[in-house]
């Protein structure tokens, strides 16, 4: 009984924030924004879906497997969004005109693939 | 051979000797080892260090399930409602990790907590290049990322 209770909390609540994933994609105003929206939200929801499957059958089983999975989604969703993220920078996306500041801009040499550092400034 | 691995072989040896695989009782198992090396070996200055590391790496996922949380709550308020309250940058941090290791951890867990991305690193090692969403305050952000930093340089060193 309680079991199913949490079980369906975890699920609605996993569906909700995978669906705010889809949302955000539409609705974030640049590229790096909607990285954001889908890899924390995404992240969660997934998690909390694995989790309410292992509180479902609570086997060993399969909730090392289940436990696994979301080992592996926080390992690979944050490397895929830093590469998507940083590929995207580099190629000249555009960025929301409402930047506040941006300290990466013209650090990186395209011909020689270095990136400098903000004290380049102070020792030219 | 490292304190973690004598520790998942007592927790080994636990569950083999009670006959018992489960997830849970091999998670008990791992307790038990990690008090008796901790008693045991505390003279030793490899146990004595794995000692602290342990209840330091519960509390560095602990904060970051608690961070994955309340980054998820902001962002689905600012996705839900019609205003973007955004307030987007690209920040320089000063970076101290240096190894790979160290450096790949802190950037995948700044990606997964409250409004911020890793995006590169600078070639010298010594600047993390982040995107935030939020930017309100950008040494509560340096300062937010330190404490970060020294918590995993704490489990590595």
């Amino acid at each position: 009984m309680i079991n199913d209770l949490l079980v369906s909390v975890m699920l609605v609540a996993g569906t909700f924030f995978m669906f705010l994933a889809g949302i955000g994609v539409l609705r974030m105003p640049d590229l790096l924004m909607r990285m954001h929206a889908t890899t924390k939200a995404g992240t969660l929801g997934a998690g909390l879906v694995m989790l309410a499957v292992a509180t479902h059958f609570l086997d060993a089983g399969v909730t090392a497997r289940t436990l696994a999975i979301i080992l592996f989604i926080l390992l690979t969703a944050p490397v895929a969004a830093h590469a998507i993220g940083r590929a995207a920078y580099f190629v000249g996306v555009p960025l929301w005109d409402k930047m506040l500041k941006d300290d990466l801009k013209h650090r990186y040499d395209p011909d020689t693939h270095i990136l400098g550092n903000p004290d380049d400034d102070k020792h030219p | 051979m490292s304190p973690l691995s004598w520790n998942l072989i007592l927790a080994l040896i636990w569950a083999a000797v009670t006959s018992n695989f489960s997830g849970a009782n091999l998670l008990v198992g791992f307790v038990l080892g990690y008090l008796i090396l901790g008693f045991a070996l505390r003279d030793v200055p490899d146990f004595a260090r794995y000692r602290k590391k342990v209840p330091g790496l519960f509390l560095l996922l602990g904060h970051f399930l608690r961070d994955l949380v309340v980054s998820n709550l902001r962002v689905a308020y600012d996705v839900l409602t019609p205003t973007h309250y955004m307030r987007p940058a690209v920040v320089a941090v000063p970076l101290r990790a240096k190894t790979d290791g160290a450096i790949t951890i802190l950037a995948n867990m700044i990606s997964l907590t409250p409004g911020t991305l890793s995006l590169d690193v600078s070639s010298d090692r010594s600047v993390l290049y982040l995107h935030v969403m939020y930017l309100d305050n950008e040494d509560d952000l340096r300062e937010q990322i330190r404490k970060l930093e020294d918590r995993v340089l704490a489990l590595l060193e």
